[in-house]
């Protein structure tokens, strides 16, 4: 088998960002490259070079063992390579199928049958189910990831590029997947994963890429390697896998959720009954499928979420004070009470950031309505900014002129936790902060949030990794469609436990 | 029977510069330009169509009608594409303000076509105005046919430029709907990145399409000098029907088709007055148009229908390396 593609010194450079310094990398013909690293390590900068979207500042690019110059993601498509993108670039109000045809020569009309018989010829071939003519926006992510993958196909690329594929896919999902890219590879098409999963790039994987820091450390034969070393090499020096949990200290009653139901704009009940305490000095999980209810959960207690019936009693930290219900106070009521919420969506920039503003900005969205003269404090938020990049380490060229929308997701995440960490709160709602973050940054987020238990803070954790919850969490609300179906003690309850609870909602104890 | 015949003939001759102006920005709107420049394109083609044909008079002496109405179209059109390529140039290459930028090019497009109407006046020492055979051809319907009783005057008695402005709409619609180049202009209009990852080239869509589109809504500021005000320039003759056009887009929800339908509805409420007297006054007759535009642009808003709503890139630049 000959070198699919050959990349010789590539280096790019954002502004004083080295973003690639000096990459090579070989890909082989038929097989799965899966390149590993934090993130901001220029994995998806490298990737973007070889499908067009950026041109390297320094390097040779070889397909198959030519050398080409690739000045467009034309270009890319000439020579066969397909990028498929972590945000999906499909046009909405189209069709799958004109989504797959978009902006390729062929006859000037449109010949819609034709075109639906070439899809479903390659969804057979490969084991897709995709219907031609269904619109982008009623698809499902991995609905529209397929037709991503099938578009890339369809233009007759030989070397696939997936970015992430799986951030967004649930387990099973993740597992088609992966027997569709084997059954490509098998198929002789060159596939590169781009991820920081260990256990993803152990399961589909034949030989393993490393990046740090955009240098390029190595590859190595997956069926040669383990997890351990990988990270090593990906992070640099061995990182403790264990998560901190301190005891908590004369926790009391802070949060009482009492019979808690919402029913969204569809008309569809996303909380049904939702009772629970969360208590001061320890951290409550919320473990759930996607979509059972956590965003709405966290929103009705930030005041952001209609809700139909229930009550959110808050006790305030000070001595004599009377709970109050947090249900029909508006949401700036609620956070004047030292009710937190940082919520990282799945596009991690949607919520709580203003992408287009500095973190000093960012800062003095909390803050600007405090101050009591005519004009904005602009000082106090610069050096909360500054604060903030320091304990964090968020890299970050300055705290003022850069959006943090150039940011990488990493730091972003850093921002938006560390600005609701800074306001003091006696609740802190974390949902999702560490979505799409790497190893690094992620013991860091877990780290601040023990600070704020220790230091008396009702905090409540919504997360994805369920080895993380069990590890980080004293207590473990979990969520079954929008109902609880149990509460358990994080650190004698199983995986396995956890895992059952949220497909089913036990009887009479889940509900209580 | 005779009356609604009258009003309905009459409503299809004043929405026809409308057609051409919503035409002419659907187009350029599908490309993620919002030109509000309409205005300014329409006064520029019509002292240019104006132009054309009073020159061409001047210099054979005896006019031939088709002749003068070829010339007529094709000046509109490429003073049309003039002001939109100014437009173009500050918005795509140097992606300049849209909003602003057709704001300017509508204050731009009012004096260019106000400044060279007054030149041409002074020059002559008296109204520039064709000749009548320049004129009538302007006005002429399509012989034989027209004579058939109701259908004729119904479907055949209107002038060249009637038929030109549907044939540009149903074009468009074809064009849109049933093209691999008109899906590449929707998707470079929804998301330009997609689009261009798809390799589709941004840029000349862009330009193209702002381009035609302006020289299309050229052609009804022709239209009205020509048609509407008889071949004669009139200081401040399009008076805002570039505006209306601009609505009509959103009214229209982006599509060529329904933008004839609704060309024909507005083209009728500025004409009612005449038809319709009900003893008001006349100034109520003249802000109907614009009372129905801002209904209908908030019943428009309400509806959330995702088809219906506008291009999801209107308004924004594209520049490939931005994050």
């Amino acid at each position: 088998m000959g070198n699919a593609i050959e990349l010789k010194g590539i280096t790019k450079v954002f502004g004083e960002v080295v973003a690639n310094n000096k990459v090579d990398l070989t890909v082989r013909e038929g097989e799965i490259l899966a390149i590993l690293g934090e993130n901001g390590s220029g994995k998806t900068t490298l990737m973007n070079m070889l499908s067009g979207i950026y041109y390297p500042d320094a390097g040779q690019i070889f397909v198959h063992g030519k050398e080409v110059s690739i000045r467009s993601p034309k270009d890319a498509f000439d020579l066969g390579i397909g990028m498929i993108h972590q945000h999906f670039k499909l046009v909405d109000v189209l069709t799958a199928a004109e989504n797959i045809v978009l902006g390729l020569p062929g006859q000037g009309k449109l010949d819609r049958k034709a075109i639906s018989a070439q899809i479903g010829e390659i969804s057979g071939k490969y084991g897709f189910e995709i219907d031609p003519a269904r619109k982008i926006y009623d698809m499902s992510v991995s609905e529209k990831q397929t037709v991503e993958i099938v578009k890339v196909l369809y233009r007759g690329a030989d070397v696939l590029i997936l970015d992430e594929p799986t951030a967004v896919l649930t387990p099973q999902e993740t597992d088609k997947l992966f027997q569709i890219l084997k059954t490509m590879a098998a198929d002789g098409k060159s596939i590169i994963i781009i991820t920081h999963k260990l256990h993803e790039v152990m399961s589909v994987s034949n030989r393993v890429a490393v990046l740090r820091k955009g240098e390029y450390i190595d590859t190595v034969n997956t069926p040669e390697t383990n997890p351990q070393a990988l990270t090593d090499m990906m992070v640099g020096h061995a990182v403790t896998l264990n998560i901190d949990r301190p005891e908590p200290r004369d926790p009391v009653d802070r949060l009482a959720v009492e019979a808690l139901t919402c029913v969204n704009g569809e008309g569809v009940t996303v909380l049904k009954d939702v009772s629970f305490t969360a208590r001061s000095g320890e951290i409550l999980g919320i473990a759930g499928i996607a979509g059972s209810g956590q965003k709405e959960l966290c929103e009705a207690i930030a005041g952001l979420q209609p809700v139909q019936q229930g009550h959110v009693y808050y006790t305030p930290a000070e001595e004599g004070k009377d709970r109050e219900d947090l249900i029909g106070k508006d949401p700036m009521a609620i956070r004047d009470l030292g009710v937190s919420l940082a919520f990282v969506p799945e596009d991690r920039l949607g919520m709580g950031l203003v992408a287009s503003m500095g973190m000093a900005g960012n800062m003095m969205l909390r803050s600007y309505r405090s101050g009591k003269s005519l004009l904005v404090d602009r000082r106090s938020p610069r050096e909360l900014a500054e604060v903030v990049m320091k304990q964090l380490e968020v890299s970050a060229p300055d705290v003022t002129d850069t959006p943090v929308r150039r940011l990488s997701g990493g730091n972003v995440q850093k921002v938006l936790v560390g600005r609701e960490i800074a306001s003091a709160p006696t609740v802190l709602m974390a949902a999702y902060p560490v979505r799409g973050l790497d190893i690094n940054s992620s013991y860091t987020i877990y780290r601040l949030l023990n600070e704020q238990k220790e230091k008396g803070v009702a905090v409540i954790y919504v997360g994805e990794d369920l080895d993380v919850l069990l590890e980080l969490c004293d207590r473990i609300l979990v969520l079954c469609g929008g109902q609880v179906s149990g509460v358990v003690e994080g650190r004698t309850a199983t995986k396995e436990q956890v895992g059952l609870m949220m497909t089913q909602v036990r009887g009479k104890e889940g509900a209580k | 029977m005779d009356k609604v015949l009258n009003f309905l003939v009459a409503a299809v001759l004043a929405g026809t510069p409308l057609l051409f102006g919503t035409a002419g920005e659907v187009l350029t709107e599908k490309s993620g330009n919002l030109n509000l420049g309409v205005e300014g394109m329409m006064f520029m083609g019509g002292v240019a169509g104006l132009a054309g044909a009073y020159y061409y008079e001047q210099a054979v002496g005896t006019p031939i009608g088709w002749v003068a109405i070829l010339i007529a179209v094709a000046c509109a059109f490429l003073c049309g594409v003039l002001g939109a390529l100014i437009y173009g140039f500050l918005t795509i290459t140097l992606r300049a303000n849209q909003n602003v930028t057709g704001l300017a090019l509508t204050i731009f497009g009012t004096g260019f076509g106000n400044f060279f109407g007054e030149v041409m006046h002074n020059s002559v020492g008296s109204y520039v105005a064709v000749c009548d055979v320049t004129k009538n051809a302007f006005s002429a319907g399509i012989p034989v046919l027209s004579g058939l009783p109701v259908v004729g005057k119904l479907l055949f008695s209107y002038n060249v430029l009637v038929y030109l402005a549907i044939a540009v709409a149903l074009g468009l619609a074809w064009f849109l709907g049933r093209t691999r180049k008109g899906l590449n202009l929707i998707a470079v209009g929804e998301s330009p990145a997609t689009a261009d990852a798809a390799g589709i080239n941004v840029t000349v869509y862009k330009y193209l399409s702002t381009c035609i589109g302006g020289g299309i809504a050229g052609l009804g500021g022709m239209y009205i000098v020509m048609v509407t005000c008889s071949g004669v320039w009139v200081h401040n003759c399009i008076s805002g029907y570039g505006w209306l056009a601009v609505a009509l887009v959103i009214f229209a929800t982006w599509s060529p088709l329904r933008s004839i339908f609704c060309a024909l509805v507005f083209g009728g409420l500025s004409v009612l007055r005449y038809y319709l007297p009900l003893g008001i006054p006349m100034q109520i007759y003249d802000i109907l148009p614009y009372v129905v535009t801002v209904i209908v642009l908030v019943a428009i808003s309400m509806r959330n229908k995702r088809e219906s709503q506008p291009p999801a890139s209107l308004g924004s630049a594209y520049f490939r390396e931005e994050r």
